[in-house]
């Protein structure tokens, strides 16, 4: 423990002097409050630290302390169903403490320290181990079975190990012969929230990660252990479309850091999540979620820890052999908390008055996304999902730019799009994605022709997006039939397979073999309807067919689990439309 | 108790700020007394300490300090206000002073106007809606108790006349509970605030509101203090006495005009047009104090006003402020011009808590399809008229110009209505209905087959209607 005393204080950022031996990026607490705080620079005997709370009233001469620990999170059983701040306090426990508000200097452990959970061991007394290998099984939430996990680093011969039975966090549970001396663990154990956690190697993601959003699944797949940034103007849905990834993607676990948004965003979560229910398992949705709020309103410097504390919680689930899915709402929030504290540092500014390092330190937190082979030999992966906000919708600024050069999946959000009210508002022309090959095998399992059905759809609508310059110019019924056919197909598309409502009990979740089966369908409307429109019959009669209006509607009406429908209506939508032909042949 | 310590030495005054040399144990953030020879007392507030010097805000701006014979005064806390039922049917300045000639409202109750952060786990999500009257609002970017959804305006536009409209009619439909509004101006015209003041009289609702003026006249630096003030008050009123508050700020473009002139004097570097990098932050730690708690009866609806500098909503105060707000109403110049009222733009205008807020139980069940198969169809006008345009009304397709009257209609009939024209929510949906079923039915694609059943009016029948 070293002590020292404050010299200035400039908002969240103070000085202090006397600071023996402090290490970058450790914890000091500052103050009569004992305001959490980290320490960001050292210079010549002044140590300068970020505040993670109001420190109104903060003098100088204040006592400053600190036991010389980096920033840390506390990771044990009790993490999932939890809500946290951005530097891992319980915002239930804060709540029960100290009503509506959160009063500063509140200290609460983050997990809960009297709970007792049911234990069982997976190794014996004897066994030689190794940092992250598996030494019992905790039912966490009645969806997450919590491995036990021995803390990278540590190795050596297992001395005891606690019988099957019910314990605290706080209770010694294993003890291990190393080449150090002996080593008592716990259910739970601190690591360091700026330090990933070790692997043993880097794979090359190859699963979908399945969404249930069609225009995301079909047309810019993203990989377990893949990156996507979801850049958009205010309004265009970007938390509309992080909700919707949390609802329904398939992965085990969800981290939901909401980091500089709003209050009521977060609330929405947790009021709807326990009532949701995932279909895969029958289970509310909140017993795979563990949530990170720290509001726009709440301190700054805690929203720039705010997405390390939830990757760091996500590398301990992916430590347990899970797939994670980390949600970062708003990206570009964090990159103005860091701004803003590098101002005030007086650092010298690089694009837009962000500091220089910002590029470098995007890189870093996408970097810890990936497949990956855990020290315990099982796969594991993280998802990192970063919605960006760019001022004036304007892409071209740095966090944005920053961004799409660290993710493999761009999902651009159109304004004009969300204007019309169609969401997911994800643009066909300006969004991307690297995963499409990666993934190929596995949709492959479904249907040999994936992807050349996906590139044929996708080729309707760019020749769409073509055409309509040129509608802008001289109207529709300027062009020809065949083109005014591509314009139909295209709206059909757009209206019953890109367009998507969340809030619908059948359209919010689309599975690959309904998504395929559409997909099947519009492909025969567009290549029986250009024979027929190229043989002669007109667009109008074509409109007129009575099956044309349940196409709409398909997304809506048929259930996941009732496909066969689809089938049944392609069907008679290519008979309907070969009867034309016949009338053609017939005259 | 300590001694209050007097100071002397200023050693520079720069803009709105002073910076004092030889002070000790001075708090950041800490309320300052600063007398000149006249018997007149300053308030500021410490923006940055160290061990023996401070840089402080002046709230009523420096002009006629001078760096000698000024004496400074450290109170030792923030700056804090008495917050007291009383308050109501008052009239004060921008730092909480009662300017009517009334005296001071007597209460042991001070509270920080800056407030504390609300736990996201303690809030209630908002789903109660509030009946303004307008179509537009109601049918389409529906207004939620709780809610905090600005007015983008720009100059010359009825902004204030939405606003007062609003306040209204909001506070008739809710008589059986306490409905307040509060109204903070903040570097606004005299005439302006004076509007607002009678048609607050003219409904007779005046002696359940609290007014707080900073008016242009006012040193441009109280304006920082001036909508935290007005929000200390109404989480008073909201989550102590359980009273639903609505507080209308106006002009937030002069608000964040201030600070950035408080960054700029500050030496900050800037960030977008010369606003600090920390424009996002500060506004959020006001619209968040918009919003519902958990086990409180109260709510506190937020309706900023700004002006978009030259029309551009893409400038940074509507920018950041759409950020964080939960949706926006946008006036529109084209619509102004053709002399429609309320000007409110049928597509960028937003109502992020709408989805909660509507439909069986709260509004009608249809109420979420017709605001979503107006919202398509009239991005679909927009479309058609962009084109008309170019080609003219003649080389447009049937359907086209079927678009085209609805477009018409839609905008004169929907969206226009009086000043003092009240809707209720099921005239408002029935004429949305009637708008929709100018169009073919199949073209009515976001509504399910059982409501277009019900709800949509064959041409036949519509001729009758209409009359």
């Amino acid at each position: 423990m070293v002590t020292g005393k404050v010299i200035s204080v400039n908002g969240p950022i103070v000085k202090a002097s006397g600071l023996a031996r402090i290490k970058m990026f450790d914890i000091a607490e500052v103050g009569p409050h004992r305001l959490i705080g980290e320490v960001i620079r050292l210079a010549g005997g002044v140590t300068v630290i970020q505040v993670y709370e109001d420190n109104t009233g903060l003098k100088p001469g204040d006592e400053v302390v600190s036991s010389c620990r980096p920033l840390s999170v506390l990771l044990g059983p009790g993490l999932i169903a939890n809500i946290y701040d951005g530097i891992q306090r319980p915002l239930v426990g804060i709540s029960e403490v100290c009503g509506s508000y959160i009063e500063k200097g509140i200290k609460l452990p983050a997990l809960d320290m009297e709970k007792r959970w049911a234990f069982s061991p997976l190794v014996t007394a004897g066994a030689a181990l190794r940092g992250g290998c598996v030494l019992g099984e905790i039912r966490e939430s009645p969806l997450v079975v919590h491995r036990v996990l021995l803390p990278p680093g540590v190795s050596g011969t297992l001395t005891g190990i606690a019988a099957a039975g019910e314990y605290t966090i706080d209770e010694e549970i294993y003890t291990l012969d190393t080449a150090t001396g002996t080593y008592t663990g716990k259910l739970a154990g601190y690591w360091p929230v700026r330090s990933p956690r070790p692997f043993r190697l880097k794979k090359k993601p190859f699963i979908p990660l399945m969404t249930g959003q069609r225009v995301i699944d079909t047309f810019f797949p993203i990989a377990r252990g893949g990156t996507a940034a979801i850049p958009g103007g205010f309004g265009t849905g970007k938390t509309m479309t992080q909700h919707a990834l949390a609802k329904w993607c398939n992965a085990d676990i969800i981290v939901y850091i909401g980091c500089g948004e709003r209050g009521n965003e977060m609330t929405d979560v947790l009021t709807e999540f326990p009532n949701l229910i995932d279909e895969r398992n029958g289970r509310p949705l909140i017993e795979r979620t563990v949530m990170i709020a720290n509001t726009s309103n709440m301190p700054v410097p805690a929203r720039e820890v705010s997405i390390y504390t939830g990757v760091t919680i996500a590398e301990f689930y992916r430590d347990m052999g899970y797939s994670v899915a980390v949600m970062a709402d708003s990206t570009s929030r964090w990159a103005e908390a860091l701004r803003e504290l590098s101002s005030r540092l007086g650092d010298m500014p690089a694009e837009e008055g962000f500091p220089p390092y910002l590029a470098t330190r995007l890189a870093e937190f996408y970097e810890r996304a990936g497949l990956v082979e855990t020290l315990s030999g099982h796969d594991g992966d993280i998802t990192i999902i970063g919605a960006v906000s760019p001022p004036g919708g304007d892409f071209s600024e740095p966090v944005t730019q920053h961004t799409s050069r660290f993710v493999r999946c761009f999902w651009a959000l159109d304004k004009i799009l969300a204007d019309a009210r169609h969401y997911p508002s994800i643009s066909w022309t300006d969004s991307y994605t690297e995963y499409l090959h990666d993934i190929e095998a596995w949709w492959r399992t479904l249907d040999s022709q994936w992807l050349s059905l996906r590139n044929e759809v996708m080729n309707i609508l760019l020749d769409d997006h073509r055409l309509q310059q040129l509608v802008k110019l001289v109207g529709t019924d300027a062009l020809p039939q065949t083109q005014q056919f591509v314009l139909f197909a295209a709206e059909m598309i757009k209206n019953a397979f890109l367009q998507q409502n969340s809030f619908d009990p059948i359209d919010k979740y689309c599975s690959p073999e309904k998504q395929l089966k559409l997909l099947k369908t519009f492909l025969t409307l567009y290549r029986k309807g250009s024979q027929l429109v190229h043989a002669g019959v007109s667009l109008k009669e074509i409109k007129a067919l009575d099956v044309m209006s349940e196409l709409v509607r398909l997304k809506s009406e048929v259930p996941n689990q009732d496909t066969a429908r689809i089938d049944e209506y392609g069907k008679r939508l290519a008979t309907e439309l070969d009867s034309l032909k016949e009338l053609l042949t017939g005259v | 108790m300590a001694v209050e310590i007097e100071y002397t030495c200023l050693s520079e005054i720069s803009g709105p700020l002073i910076f004092v040399r030889g002070v000790r144990g001075v708090g950041f953030g800490e309320i300052v007394e600063i007398r000149d020879g006249s018997s007149a007392v300053r308030t500021g507030q410490t923006l940055e300490v160290d061990e023996d010097s401070a840089v402080v805000q002046v709230f009523e701006g420096t002009s006629g300090l001078s760096v000698e014979g000024m004496r400074v005064t450290f109170v030792g806390r923030p700056l804090e206000i008495p917050v007291d039922r009383d308050m109501l049917g008052r009239v004060f300045d921008g730092l909480g002073r009662p300017i009517d000639g009334a005296p001071q409202v007597i209460t042991d109750n001070l509270k920080d106007i800056n407030g504390l952060p609300v736990n996201p786990w303690s809030r209630e999500y908002p789903r109660d809606f509030i009946q303004t009257g307008i179509s537009a609002i109601d049918g389409m970017n529906t207004l939620i108790r709780g809610q905090k959804l600005p007015i983008f305006s720009a100059s010359g536009m009825p902004h204030n006349l939405i606003a007062a409209q609003i306040a209204r009619q909001a506070m008739i439909l809710s008589a059986k509970e306490e409905f307040t509004v509060i109204f903070a101006a903040m570097g606004v015209k005299f005439d302006m605030a004076r509007f607002f003041i009678d048609s607050l009289e003219e409904s007779g609702v005046l002696t359940h509101s609290a007014i707080f003026l900073s008016l242009a006249d006012a040193p441009s630096i109280e304006r920082l203090i001036t909508p935290r003030v007005a929000l200390t008050l109404a989480e008073h009123l909201a989550f102590d006495e359980g009273m639903h508050v609505l507080v209308i700020l106006t002009d937030m473009t002069n608000y964040c005009e201030s600070l950035r002139e408080l960054s700029s004097s500050r030496g900050e570097i800037p960030s977008r047009k010369g606003y600090p990098g920390y424009l996002y932050s500060d506004l959020a730690s006001i619209y968040e104090r918009a919003g519902r708690l958990k086990g409180h009866r109260g709510s506190i609806t937020q309706m900023p006003i700004l002006t978009m500098p030259s029309d551009d909503i893409s400038h940074p105060v509507p920018d950041l402020t759409g950020y964080i707000t939960e949706g926006q109403i946008v006036l529109e110049r084209e619509l102004f011009n053709k002399g429609i009222y309320p000007p409110i733009a049928g597509l960028p205008s937003l109502s992020r808590l709408m989805k909660d807020g509507i439909g069986e139980g709260h509004t009608r069940k249809d109420h979420a399809e017709v605001a979503a198969q107006l919202f398509a169809s009239y991005a679909k006008v927009k479309r058609i008229r962009a084109l008309e345009a170019i080609v003219g009304e003649e080389e447009l397709s049937s359907l086209d110009r079927v678009y085209l009257k609805f477009g018409t209609a839609f905008e004169e009939e929907f969206l226009s209505q009086g000043p003092e024209e009240n809707r209720s929510i099921e005239q408002t949906l029935d004429l949305g209905w009637r708008m929709l079923s100018l169009l073919p039915q199949e073209e009515l694609y976001r509504i399910c087959a059982e409501d277009l059943h019900k709800f949509y009016i064959p041409s036949k029948e519509r001729g009758e209607c209409q009359r």
